[in-house]
């Protein structure tokens, strides 16, 4: 530790860091649209320039080192003019639609524009001619609202190891583009959205579903039911302006009522039956000698990725649907029975967290004769739109609870929404039927938290299995490589597509970082640690589901409903 | 032939890293005559690259090409003497005589037309070269001239088949 100088103020910094991460540590503030924590500094944007005494340019905080000594001045005349000028040229070709853009008001461009008060257009360029990319079922791209940061380029390749999209041509010319400039569904884009997450414009956004769920909402024709995900409840309040890590689960489910959904549903009440038939299919796999390890089906980014890239190793996959698919398919069936209406009237709308999730529910197998399981997909943050739309003062809503016959969820079903949630509640249930008694400790500690890979040994009775946890799909290569050279002592594998786990999926609110998905987390393990029912095989409405309808997991009317399976995909990767 | 000699190229380069590419890349356009698109599919499974990144380096650059070239390719001088010489108006003749853009190739796969920055004979100003031979000081007006007398050539040798 040493001493600099910021504004006339001393700071403490640490040899080896950047003057950027030395001021956010003290609270000081300068902007910049392309850094990336956790990654190198490319120095794209040049708005975190400095001016530094005795050296002669403007400096680049993102990317200098302290040393000890230095005097820095972040908000000198210089550096404001240099920033405003950056601001006004990335301006001289940008779309002024604001007004109509889904990003108004939660724009980084506008934001810097606002801040730095540019009132006027003192620059002008000749704008290029784009088409929107529309082909995606979950991301559109629009490259002239692109602004070049790279961020998009940086995880897609750095961190999710897929490099879909990267820059081509160059100059005034350059844009952000697939190979041979095709269109992003034929591309090998995993539709995971974790560029929409940290594009600072809106030249990357979700493809919306609001009209059609608004459509279908009006027809009285329709019977509109709702789920939502596990992680939603932890995370949506942050589009109310809340802080993170606060569960709103039952004012959402009031906010979904009052918007007018028939019926309104958890996917966690789903997740427990994922883990019913999940934990089941484990438990086959070990003791009949199939193949091992079976890895988790929930996550369609991660699906999506091992079809096109280790089409040989899809028999690892469990044949199990995802929950929000699971829950789709016994909607149609036997809650339409029950109810004795009939399942082409039901219009299945799903929140996720993800938009993958508006890819999945394309997929071959996922309804039949033209019912599909889910009929619309929607992010958090379209969520959050829908809310504010219907006039819905979100703040103020009293509780209320999921409708029947899928009322019930357990906290195994909740934990879902991070990344090793789905280990932990299969872990519990496999437990308990290969031993016939509960896990002693239900806490699995070791597969909990944020990092990339994480690994346990569990002992099951006589049996004692190692598993491990992914997420983020440049660590599940990792694995999938290892596996691929030998390695078998793994039993299960735990696969999230996003970082963190669904809690920081690309459907989720902008602006996601590490200290809230930390706090977005310890959530979900706070709802664990106080609830009663912790294991998926307790969970009542489960058991009825089994015994009124199903059957027994893994039986013929679960693999045909809540069974899928997959393919080699030819893409241009 | 060609695909024999690609095969070579890949070979030599087998276990190479991205640094690579871009020897890799004009080797490759030297015998294929441009960039195709199972080529590059193929060189990322090589240099482990996404396609994408190489389709971003490769349009970085002026030299490489994607469709294959014309059997005369016609590459325009638009260096600072050729441009102060007129070399514009050069370009749009040819672009008018061959209905082509820079960067295309006709339909009959005669003709394909660059533009590139500078040929190294500013002293001809304004320059331009077809298959590697040179035509100095050319002016709008003796574009269809030079243009024809590669027509001519191209129906002898259509005869001589």
């Amino acid at each position: 530790m040493f001493k600099i100088e910021v504004n006339n103020r001393i700071i403490e910094a640490e040899a080896g860091e950047t003057i950027l991460s030395t001021l956010k540590r003290a609270n000081i503030h300068v902007p910049t649209l392309c850094h990336m924590e956790g990654l190198l500094p490319t120095g794209a944007c040049r708005l975190c320039v400095v001016e530094v005494e005795g050296m002669n340019g403007l400096i680049p905080s993102c990317s200098y080192p302290v040393r000890e000594g230095l005097k820095i001045y972040t908000n000198s005349p210089r550096a404001v003019r240099a920033r405003k000028t950056i601001i006004e040229l990335l301006l001289a070709n940008h779309p002024d639609d604001c007004l109509y853009c889904v990003r108004n008001k939660s724009c980084q461009l506008q934001d810097l524009a606002e801040e730095y008060g540019v009132r006027e257009r003192r620059l002008s360029a000749e704008k290029n001619e784009y088409t929107i990319d529309q082909t995606s079922p979950s991301i559109v791209r629009d490259q002239a609202k692109c602004i070049l940061c790279g961020k998009c380029v940086r995880v897609c390749e750095e961190i999710q190891n897929i490099g879909a999209i990267d820059f081509a041509g160059r100059g005034s010319k350059t844009v952000i583009s697939t190979a041979f400039n095709e269109n992003l569904n034929v591309s090998s884009c995993i539709n995971c959205g974790q560029c929409i997450l940290v594009c600072p414009t809106g030249a990357l956004r979700e493809k919306s579903y609001l009209k059609e769920v608004r459509d279908a909402l009006s027809d009285p024709e329709k019977h509109v039911v709702v789920q939502h995900a596990p992680s939603i409840s932890v995370t949506i309040a942050e589009e109310f302006g809340a802080k993170s890590g606060i569960d709103v689960d039952g004012m959402l489910v009031t906010a979904f009522r009052q918007i007018g959904f028939d019926r309104v549903f958890d996917t966690s009440f789903s997740a427990d039956l994922t883990i019913m038939e999940e934990a089941s299919e484990l438990v086959h796999r070990i003791t009949t000698g199939g193949k091992l390890p079976m890895m988790t089906s929930c996550s369609p980014g991660w699906i999506k990725y091992i079809e096109q890239s280790y089409p040989e190793m899809t028999d690892h996959l469990s044949t199990c649907k995802s929950p929000q698919q699971m829950l789709g398919a016994v909607i149609k069936s036997y809650y339409a029975e029950k109810h004795n209406i009939k399942p082409e009237n039901i219009y299945s709308v799903s929140v996720m967290p993800c938009v993958a999730k508006k890819f999945e529910i394309q997929r071959p197998g996922m309804g039949e004769n033209n019912i599909f399981d889910v009929d619309a997909v929607i992010s958090t943050r379209e969520a959050a739109r829908l809310i504010k739309m219907y006039g819905i003062d979100f703040k103020n809503l009293p509780s209320g609870a999921s409708d029947t016959p899928f009322g019930e969820r357990t906290t195994a079903g909740k934990l879902f929404g991070g990344s090793g949630g789905v280990m932990e509640a299969a872990l519990r249930t496999a437990y308990f039927m290969i031993t016939g008694k509960e896990m002693e400790s239900l806490k699995v500690e070791a597969v909990r938290g944020q990092e990339g890979i994480k690994e346990a040994k569990i002992t099951i009775g006589k049996l004692e299995a190692s598993v491990a946890v992914v997420n983020g799909i440049g660590n599940a290569e990792k694995l999938l490589e290892q596996i691929k050279g030998g390695r078998d002592d793994l039993a299960f594998i735990e696969v999230m597509t996003c970082p963190g786990g669904c809690i920081a999926g690309g459907g989720q609110p902008l602006n996601t970082d590490k200290d809230k998905i930390k706090s977005r987390l310890g959530a979900l393990y706070k709802i664990d640690q106080t609830e009663n029912v912790r294991v998926s095989h307790k969970n009542k409405d489960i058991k009825r589901l089994y015994d009124e309808y199903l059957g027994e997991p893994l039986g013929e009317k679960s693999h045909h409903l809540l069974h899928t399976h997959y393919m080699k995909r030819e893409v241009l990767k | 032939m060609s695909k024999d000699a690609i095969a070579k190229i890949m070979e030599k380069y087998a276990g190479g890293e991205r640094d690579s590419l871009i020897p890799l890349l004009q080797e490759i356009q030297d015998v294929e005559g441009y960039l195709s698109r199972k080529q590059v599919e193929e060189i990322g499974k090589l240099l482990k690259l996404p396609t994408g990144k190489i389709y971003g380096v490769a349009t970085f650059y002026n030299q490489f090409r994607f469709k294959p070239q014309g059997r005369y390719h016609v590459q325009v001088c638009r260096g600072t003497a050729c441009h102060v010489k007129g070399s514009a108006a050069v370009l749009d003749a040819i672009e008018k005589d061959l209905n082509i853009k820079s960067g295309e190739t006709d339909r009959k796969g005669d003709f394909s037309l660059e533009v590139v920055a500078c040929i190294g004979a500013c002293g001809l100003a304004p320059v331009i070269s077809v298959n590697g031979e040179f035509h100095a000081g050319v002016i709008p007006k003796d574009i269809p001239r030079i243009l024809n007398g590669y027509r001519d050539t191209e129906v002898q040798n259509e005869q001589n088949r």
